[in-house]
């Protein structure tokens, strides 16, 4: 039973360090864009290396 | 000090680096070539169990020591060298920089590749330390970490050189992949060597089973699933060519995620000797999982909407398509599995076989097809050498996980029936074992059928890429221009080193990574090594004898947990069948547990006293001579070979050390004891007409067998303090 207790304040404590970390990370910025980041990766602009590339 | 974007009038001057595709290419043949042994290593498993003469009455292929090859070979070469191939692809291309350290690639990819090429000869010789998915002896520990912290540096220092501001969610999944793994595999693998190839493990019964469901759980979680979700969301955005449904999403589910899979690792455990409370955290958060689950499998779905007539057309979202159903139907599945009701049915049985094939071969495996379709002719610079082949594959494939899944789940629900029936008598309606496996003996064939169309499809795929490889040229190299972070980012000059290396934001990210995981573990672990009431002793049970010891190792060696569980649960049947629950005071001596994850013989926890010493030699002989029908392996050589004692009094020793109370100076007279044991059972053989010498592995066997479970009797299993 005793183990309840401690779980039920863990629980708490631990609920509370991710409400900080939440509101943390909205106020630095983390969820200004969360959109760009996504469409960025569709871009390469790569070019095959001209050396390993066969030369036609 | 937040960084902000230079709008300075000057253009920025663009630097020029290259990919390396080489790296890629080389993990790739890798996971296909280790992935069709571990298959093929695995259809043979699954055709001894059918067939027990496909044993070949040789050690090095009963399935016992076949089944470890087969998990370690798919888990660790197949996905993790799919895995690194994707990463070594798609991580540098996010972060627009090359891997920090090619040499640190190269390290990584030819010390993964000798671990797995030691795990194929190791294994089979029966060096295992019996824990599930962490077989491998202790040097080969070693060595896993080394190459696995070589590899998430050289991710994080590419992390610190990127030419971007964010960090793609992908990454982070990776990260958080090797931060995890390590943390776990470190913990888990904590022994004491004995000798070269055999060691102790430092945790016992109760602890030990924790720590190794603990780690085996996260697996699953962080070797077979964050990795693909990462490799998800990096490769079904660029295959579909649209951006992920919702960015957001992939970053709460992503925190969320993490931070709730390392607590599951009890629902392995559930109505076994492990404290309650651990039991109820097990359930609880795999109920929660749900929902983070469900969160990566609809952002990946929802991100192929209004697309779908592509999915028709395209064979790499074909394969992601199935990839995440398959990964949805197997996280809905896990929760319901962790109930205790439900798991009540399906523990020990074939059903969780058939759970964690709907993920391996229809997630980790389908998952990682699409991409290799999509990625081989990128690095070969042409198009796919045949898309018939390819959709034959995808059909041929989807059968296969068909074939054999429902069998399965049908052998796992009919065997659990037939455990628990009871006549209107009282009495197990099937109280002979066998008979609930001989049953299952035409399922287990059709499941053999399944894994062979999904290898054929896996076959056809290997001819195709390699014809799509020797139609191209390996663009070795590819070449690439963006601006230096510096250049689109403001810093401060003055800021000191320590800065620059700890409170950079990959830095960060990782810590934040690793507490997330840790929170679960240590919340779990430390009190059921701390306090003492979660494993109450037991005055009657005692250390093993040195004859006990070396048998246990034998039992141990031979990978006799596959098949066989010793942990008798507290239910009406199994009581009636066994004999009295397992009390956790029970396993104080046990280095490692060996409580087994699967029945596919009967519980032997209480087997000790059961049947003569007699019936043991005839039996390992020759199984069926005793039980008619059994699908057991013969194992002849335990009478023939003779029992290496000397290395009992390292054992002792190493006992000693790790806690055992043997008294002082007892590792010099432990032969003795061990002969004296041994002749004692030599004689009762004798008197049951079987002639052998004393110094025969099978007569320690069968010591430790006969002395399994009895202690409790001793003591009518009262609990002291």
């Amino acid at each position: 039973m005793s183990a309840l207790f401690i779980l039920i304040g863990f629980s708490l404590l631990a609920a509370l360090g991710f409400l900080i970390a939440f509101v943390w990370s909205v106020r630095v910025g983390q969820y200004d864009d969360d959109y760009t980041p996504s469409v960025r990766i569709l871009f390469d602009d790569t070019t095959p290396d001209s050396k390993a590339a066969p030369k036609a | 000090m937040r960084n902000v974007l230079n709008t300075g009038a000057a253009p920025v001057e663009l630097d020029e680096f290259q990919y390396d595709n080489k790296i890629v290419r080389d993990f790739a043949i890798a996971s296909v070539v280790f992935g069709l042994i571990g298959m093929l290593v695995g259809l043979l498993a699954a055709f001894q169990l059918a067939f027990p003469q496909l044993n070949f009455d040789l050690p090095f292929t009963t399935f016992g020591r076949i089944r470890p090859l087969h998990t370690n070979a798919v888990i660790f070469a197949f996905v993790g060298n799919g895995f690194f191939a994707a990463m070594y692809y798609s991580a540098p291309r996010v972060l627009k920089a090359p891997m920090w350290s090619p040499l640190l690639s190269k390290f990584h990819f030819w010390g993964w590749q000798l671990i797995i090429l030691g795990a194929a000869i190791t294994l089979p010789m029966g060096i295992t330390t019996s824990k599930e998915y962490a077989e491998l002896e202790w040097p080969f520990d070693i060595a896993i970490a080394v190459v696995w912290v070589a590899a998430l540096v050289n991710l994080v220092m590419t992390m610190l050189n990127r030419r971007v501001e964010h960090i793609y969610a992908a990454v982070w999944f990776y990260v958080a992949s090797f931060v995890a793994v390590a943390m776990l595999h470190v913990v888990n693998s904590v022994a004491l060597p004995v000798s070269f190839f055999k060691s102790y493990s430092w945790y016992a019964g109760v602890q030990d089973a924790l720590v190794q469901w603990w780690y085996g759980h996260n697996a699953v979680a962080f070797f077979l699933t964050t990795p693909y979700l990462g490799m998800m969301y990096y490769f079904l955005p660029k295959a579909a060519n649209r951006p992920i449904y919702s960015y957001r999403l992939s970053i709460v589910h992503f925190w969320a995620l993490i931070f709730l899979y390392i607590w599951a690792g009890p629902h392995h455990l559930l109505y076994n000797a492990l404290p309650d409370w651990a039991q109820t955290l097990g359930t609880v958060f795999s109920i929660m999982l749900l929902a983070p689950s469900w969160g990566g499998m609809i952002n990946g779905l929802f991100t192929l909407r209004g697309a779908w007539d592509k999915v028709r057309e395209d064979i790499v979202l074909k394969f992601m398509v199935v990839a995440i159903t398959a990964y949805g139907m197997a996280t809905f599945e896990g929760p319901m599995l962790s109930l205790k009701n439900v798991n009540a049915i399906s523990h020990f049985t074939d059903w969780t076989v058939a759970h964690v094939h709907v993920g391996a071969l229809g997630w980790n495996g389908f998952l990682l097809f699409g991409i290799l379709y999509w990625l081989l002719p990128r690095i070969y610079g042409r198009s796919l050498y045949s898309n018939k082949l390819a959709n034959f594959h995808f059909w041929i494939g989807t059968l296969g996980i068909l074939f054999y899944a429902v069998p399965m789940y049908w052998a796992g629900w009919i065997q659990s029936a037939m455990w628990k029936e009871f006549t209107q008598e009282g009495l197990l309606k099937y109280p002979n074992f066998l008979e609930t496996v001989t049953q299952l003996a035409p399922l287990y064939f059709l499941r053999g059928v399944g894994g062979t169309l999904y290898i054929i499809g896996f076959i056809v795929m290997i001819y195709n890429l390699l014809m799509t490889a020797l139609n191209g040229k390996l663009i070795a190299t590819e070449t690439a221009k963006a601006p230096a972070l510096s250049a689109i980012t403001h810093n401060d000059p003055q800021e000191h080193w320590h800065r620059r290396i700890f409170e950079r934001r990959p830095v960060f990210l990782t810590i934040m990574a690793l507490v997330a995981v840790a929170i679960g573990g240590l919340i779990e672990l430390v009190p059921t090594f701390m306090v003492d009431s979660n494993v109450p002793t037991i005055a009657s049970v005692q250390p093993y004898t040195p004859l006990e010891l070396q048998g246990r190792d034998i039992y141990v060696r031979e990978g006799c947990y596959v098949c066989h569980s010793q942990m008798v649960r507290p239910f009406r049947d199994e009581i009636e069948r066994y004999g009295e629950y397992s009390k956790a005071g029970e396993f104080v001596y046990d280095r490692p547990f060996q409580w087994g994850s699967k029945r596919t013989g009967p519980d032997l926890h209480r087997i000790g006293g059961k049947y003569p010493d007699s019936w043991h030699y005839n039996h390992m002989d020759d199984p069926a001579s005793m039980s008619p029908g059994s699908i057991m392996p013969k194992y002849p050589w335990l009478l023939e070979d003779e029992l290496d004692t000397t290395t009992t009094a390292a054992k002792i020793r190493a006992m000693q050390t790790l806690g055992v109370p043997y008294d002082e100076g007892f590792d010099q007279v432990a032969n003795k004891d061990l002969q004296k044991q041994a002749e004692k059972i030599t004689e009762s053989l004798k008197q049951s007409g079987i002639k052998t010498k004393s110094d025969k592995e099978i007569i320690a066997l069968i010591a430790y067998l006969q002395r399994l479970g009895t202690d409790i009797k001793a003591g009518q299993g009262v609990a002291v303090k």
